[in-house]
């Protein structure tokens, strides 16, 4: 068997493939484009289509704008459509700026992205074109939407998840920052929010009904969510309707980006803690995952095969990921360029690639 | 009239590897229109210059006869005839 893992970087698109998940041949950055403009622009999203194959691709160069490429051949090479896949319609005078989630649907063609300004696209080619999803845009709450640190954007979405046992076709659940969690059980035609529980301390109202930062949400195979705030850790087996239980107590802090549910045993997650929203430092200097193995009653430190020394690069929100297989290997890379990877079995922590430009997401699956 | 966009190696490729395009348009067209037909022959390139709003990219410069088209009114900036319009992308990024 072989592992791909995609990397998307500050600078560019890697690769590595491995056999035993313990060693790794990194290959980039790849070329997307002929000018190699597009080759060193920033790759805020890779999505792996489980019933193709086929890797996406959402970079934006800060000179030529964003745009999707795809590769139907593990990343050797690379297309980009003749038209612009994501583009705002003219009325809503606003202008993509950049993929940040690619997820897919029960069929090969079946693509959603999410993208910064706070939207969501849908496919229904593979993700050669994308249109708007016009109901989200043209939510009532959506002017009160607004950029955290990194941009306002739909970075996660859950397709066909409402809530633990409740899975279905028409169903969706998407997080924002700002803005929280919203729901739809009509294939998008209404939304609501799902956001009970959850802080907002940047806020007058610190549990407002939205507006939250959700930095990610994670599902476990039996739909329980587990999502990573700005500040606070939850779990939810009904956002809409028990809400959120906090579940940071055990960790070494209670803000984070990402959160990695673990494919096949629904009570294991991994999260990726940072000091605070102040300083987006690793705890203590020192690089560490933690686990939980009882859906978040409690946390331990994941950490064996990781460096000791002090360290100063964090994992952000699509910087981590599974390649669900059956028995899952766990990736993550830094802002300082280093990507590691472990399966469930051995839970070490193995260095895939060192000093490779700001990691920004990675995506693996066997092959 | 008949004026020239000059290309950067980066953008050749989406114009058939041409550097310099004559481009024909009617008089008193602005340099928005100057774009407009430039961009129907070659419709790859739009996209590089301008949002899907029609919006300027941040980091693409546009030089009319030497002048910056943001400092001499933007997209509605005046292109004599046989100018030279010139684009450039921007000295950023590290």
């Amino acid at each position: 068997m072989t592992y791909l893992l995609v990397i998307g970087t500050r600078k560019g698109l890697f690769t590595a493939r491995s056999e035993d998940r313990r060693t790794w041949r990194v290959e980039g950055p790849h070329r997307l484009d002929a000018a190699d403009y597009a080759s060193m622009s920033s790759v805020y999203a890779v999505g792996i289509n489980p019933h193709s194959g086929r890797v996406l691709a959402g970079a934006e160069s800060s000179h030529f704008g964003p745009s999707v490429w795809y590769s139907d051949d593990q990343g050797a090479t690379w297309h980009e459509p003749d038209t612009a896949p994501i583009a705002f319609p003219e009325d809503t005078d606003a202008s993509f700026t950049r993929a940040w989630q690619f997820a897919f649907g029960d069929d090969a063609d079946t693509v959603y992205a999410g993208v910064e300004p706070h939207a969501l696209f849908r496919s229904s080619d593979g993700g050669r074109s994308f249109d708007l999803v016009r109901a989200l845009w043209d939510h009532p709450h959506h002017d009160d939407w607004f950029p955290g640190a990194g941009g306002g954007a739909i970075h996660t979405i859950l397709p066909g998840l409402l809530a633990a046992g409740q899975r279905a076709p028409d169903a969706m659940t998407v997080a924002m920052s700002t803005g929280g969690v919203y729901q739809t059980r009509d294939d998008g035609r209404s939304w609501n929010p799902a956001n009970r529980g959850i802080s907002a301390g940047f806020l007058p109202d610190e549990e407002p009904e939205y507006g939250q930062c959700v930095h990610k949400v994670a599902a476990a195979p039996d739909g329980v969510m587990f999502a990573q705030n700005h500040h606070g850790v939850y779990r939810s087996a009904d956002p809409a309707g028990q809400g959120w239980t906090a579940v940071e107590k055990g960790l070494p802090t209670d803000f984070g980006f990402a959160m990695v549910a673990h494919p096949g045993r629904s009570t294991s997650v991994l999260n990726f803690p940072v000091v605070s929203q102040e300083v987006h430092l690793p705890p203590d200097n020192r690089l560490a995952v933690y686990r939980t193995d009882d859906a978040g009653d409690s946390w331990r430190p994941y950490v064996d095969g990781l460096p000791q020394d002090a360290y100063f690069g964090i994992v952000l929100r699509d910087g981590a990921c599974t390649d669900g297989a059956d028995v899952p290997g766990f990736y993550f890379g830094t802002r300082t360029g280093d990507v590691f990877a472990a399966t469930d079995d051995e839970g070490t922590w193995h260095q895939v690639a060192a000093h490779l430009p700001d990691v920004l997401c990675v995506r693996a699956t066997e092959v | 009239m008949r004026v020239t966009v000059h290309l950067p190696g980066l953008l050749r490729a989406d114009a058939g590897g041409a550097a310099h395009i004559p481009v024909e348009v009617s008089d008193g067209t602005g340099l928005g229109g100057v774009l407009d037909e430039l961009t129907t022959r070659h419709p790859g390139l739009d996209r590089r210059i301008r949002d899907e709003q029609g919006r300027l990219r941040r980091y693409v410069n546009v030089f009319v006869n030497g002048d910056e088209c943001r400092a001499i009114g933007g997209l509605a900036a005046t292109v004599p005839e046989g100018a030279d319009v010139r684009l450039l992308p921007s000295v950023a990024g590290g």
